[in-house]
């Protein structure tokens, strides 16, 4: 499904701060990405690694202030979102760039009905009338898999399951037939069983509808489902990028190398103690000008104190910012 | 089993909610919360309790050490029935039955030092001197790996991780045999759970403790329980030591259950796992089916599941099930791996293989 290799999104250099009571935080610096269409990008990383406040930042959903983008460009099929008027970047959003945030509830207006949260970008964005918008309602609640779409779009969130209101976030998202969805820990308020319902789903829209995804989550398993490619960030940096495979089976920063090892499995060998990662993640007060990960790193050496590591390729559609050689070459550590 | 008596014992157990509607505010219904659940938990053991949320597994574990009036039911801990005595003798318990909660922010009082929370139970149940408990804390705070110089900072100075480390420290603070871990390790990254569940494994070897480990990490339990016993609705549907549920899950729930948890590793992902992705949601607590409370999702149901619900029963040695399907009185196959197979080849067509992830 992908046509070509054009990037539907680009973001470069983005750096996002905010500014407190106790002084600048920088909560995201120097972080480049793209995604193609059809192609679903993983973004995983622990709270307050910055992946949230990025993708944010893309489409100009942070209060600034406190919130300021500091640098970078972030573009849409080559229109740069950052300098573009607010008129144009409310027609992006729910337009071209569809939403789904972590919890169902809190995102949903609870005084409205469903069917009338789904008509308004309907109406808004592609101009449909009345009855035109909400033909295309049911259209998108059947897409999803709500039953009886016809009589539910009257009913209102509360009246809905988490995974049923999950569904319904997602056919407002995908009201405007959107070039980019931007899930952000869409199932991590979910059950394990209704997970597995959603990933379903959006694993048959994208192939179904060919849009590009951004994924945010902190469950490793996740990824390694859905995800084609995969951003690991921390403390505010992507460390790694690498396609799905290689990601677990060569990782190359050290620190996803100690994030899948802490993690147990459900059916793989069971370790008699799990690997932990000492330490705690860094606070973004200044700018950095050292690896954020030295703190906790195995490797670390003289280097790592004195400079903040670039991403460097390692390997086909694999980059990673590490000085220590091991990132950069063998292999042999990570398989053992 | 165990010819010594268990440290935890439970029969029968049921917690009811009621339900209050109209202008009268007449009881109108119940939430079954916990309906009827039976096990025990024997010394120096860890049982993983786990399931959905809305299932009751939290409702158990705060019914257990009685922190609800329960509607039914018999609770044995270490050799006294607690489960209908009044708050007086139930307080003299209380040292031996602890609990750690699940949200470290909302559990420590925020105007409280670590070494007030940390020493209030010692304040409480013992006649320590000042200077006896501000030992004791110092040796908790050694114990669960705080720095001791960080006594008199509030809880707000501690990272999640940390926070949680507070909460242990006061739950071992006068020396329990069982603790109920409630989700601990549920508001923390993933990174800090590994800290977490390693600390109460140690301290479990130190201590002899018996704990009663909610969650709903699969991973997590299969790691850190000798026994799990899997809730749906209010009823235990399956219980068996920690290898044979992982390797051989014998309820169709569990089965689901542990098909749908993603495996961090795209290899074991896209091959040999079949996918069970059972369709709708968990029925009402309030309203809950006739018949087997799964009878509404599960991929397998019978015409009897619709009717009676089936007994909670041991179908191989040490695991127990409540399921007709295992039941051979109506036709249920033996528990066997052969058996279990053939059952999945019979209902193939609702098996999702899930090739195409990878």
């Amino acid at each position: 499904m992908p046509e070509g290799d054009r990037a539907v999104l680009e973001v470069k250099g983005l750096r996002t701060a905010f500014s407190t009571r106790g002084g600048a935080v920088h909560a995201v610096n120097d972080v480049s990405f793209d995604v193609k269409r059809g192609e679903l990008l993983g973004v995983v990383g622990e709270s307050g690694s910055g992946k949230s406040v990025t993708m944010m930042s893309l489409i100009g959903l942070l209060p600034m202030p406190p919130a300021r983008i500091e640098a970078g460009e972030v573009l849409l099929e080559g229109e740069d979102l950052l300098t573009v008027s607010p008129r144009r970047l409310r027609e992006v959003r729910g337009g071209e760039v569809g939403f789904v945030f972590q919890d169902p509830m809190t995102s949903l207006n609870p005084v409205f009905s469903v069917g009338f949260q789904i008509v308004e970008p309907l109406r808004r964005h592609m101009g449909l009338g009345k009855r035109a918008a909400r033909d295309r309602a049911v259209e998108l609640l059947e897409l999803v898999g709500i039953p009886g779409a016809r009589d539910r779009l009257d009913d209102y969130p509360h009246q809905f399951s988490g995974g049923m209101r999950q569904r319904v976030m997602i056919a407002i998202a995908l009201a405007c037939d959107p070039k980019l969805l931007i899930a952000d820990e869409p199932t991590t308020a979910l059950d394990v069983t209704i997970q597995a319902q959603i990933l379903e789903l959006v694993h048959k829209l994208r192939d179904e509808l060919g849009m590009a995804i951004v994924w945010i989550t902190h469950d490793l398993g996740v990824v390694a489902q859905i995800a084609d490619r995969v951003l690991v960030m921390y403390g505010g940096q992507v460390v790694e990028q690498a396609p799905v495979k290689p990601l677990f089976t060569d990782p190359r920063h050290p620190y996803t190398r100690a994030l899948l090892k802490t993690i147990p499995s459900v059916t793989g060998v069971r370790e008699p103690k799990l690997q932990v990662i000492e330490g705690q993640p860094p606070i973004l007060g200044a700018f950095p000008v050292a690896c954020p990960f030295r703190d906790r790193c195995p490797l670390r050496f003289e280097r790592c104190d004195a400079e903040n590591p670039a991403r460097e390729p390692c390997g086909p559609g694999h980059d990673v910012a590490c000085f220590h050689p091991i990132a950069q070459t063998a292999r042999e550590e990570a398989v053992a | 089993m165990n010819v010594e008596a268990p440290l935890v014992d439970v029969r029968d157990l049921k917690m009811h909610f009621p339900i209050h509607a109209g202008l009268l505010r007449r009881q109108v219904g119940a939430v079954k919360a916990v309906d009827g659940i039976t096990l025990s938990i024997r010394q120096g053991e860890t049982l993983g309790l786990v399931g959905e949320s809305g299932c009751g597994k939290s409702t158990v574990g705060r019914a257990i050490l009685r922190l609800y009036d329960i509607t039914g039911g018999e609770i044995v801990i270490d050799g006294r029935a607690i489960g209908s005595v009044g708050q007086d003798s139930l307080r003299k318990m209380r040292p031996t039955m602890q609990m750690v909660f699940q949200d470290p922010q909302a559990c420590l009082n925020p105007r409280m030092t670590v070494a007030e929370i940390i020493g209030e139970p010692l304040r409480e149940h013992t006649d320590a001197s000042r200077v006896e408990r501000r030992a004791r804390v110092v040796e908790l705070m050694n114990l669960v790996g705080l720095n001791p110089t960080f006594a008199s900072r509030y809880p707000h100075e501690f990272s999640g991780g940390q926070r949680q480390r507070i909460g242990i420290a006061r739950a071992l603070a006068l020396n329990p045999k069982f603790i109920v871990c409630d989700e601990p390790i549920a508001a923390l990254d993933v990174s800090i759970q590994a800290q977490v569940v390693n600390l109460l494994e140690e301290l479990q070897d130190e201590l002899g403790l018996t704990y009663l480990f909610i969650s709903h990490d699969l991973s997590m339990v299969r790691h850190i329980a000798d026994r799990v016993a899997v809730m749906y609705l209010g009823k235990v549907v399956e219980l068996s030591p920690r290898d044979d549920i992982y390797s051989e899950p014998l309820h169709p729930y569990t089965q689901a259950l542990l098909s749908a948890v993603p495996e961090p590793d795209p290899m074991l992902a896209g091959t040999k796992r079949d996918r069970i992705v059972l369709q709708g949601d968990v029925p009402s607590p309030a309203n809950p089916p006739e018949g087997c409370n799964f009878c509404t999702r599960c991929p397998q149901v019978m015409d009897i599941c619709r009717g009676i619900d089936p007994a909670f029963r041991e179908v191989a040695p040490g695991r127990m099930v409540a399921c007709h399907l295992l039941d051979p009185a109506h036709g249920g196959t033996a528990p066997t791996r052969a058996a279990r197979r053939d059952a999945a080849e019979a209902s193939e067509p609702r098996h999702d293989q899930q090739g195409e992830t990878s």
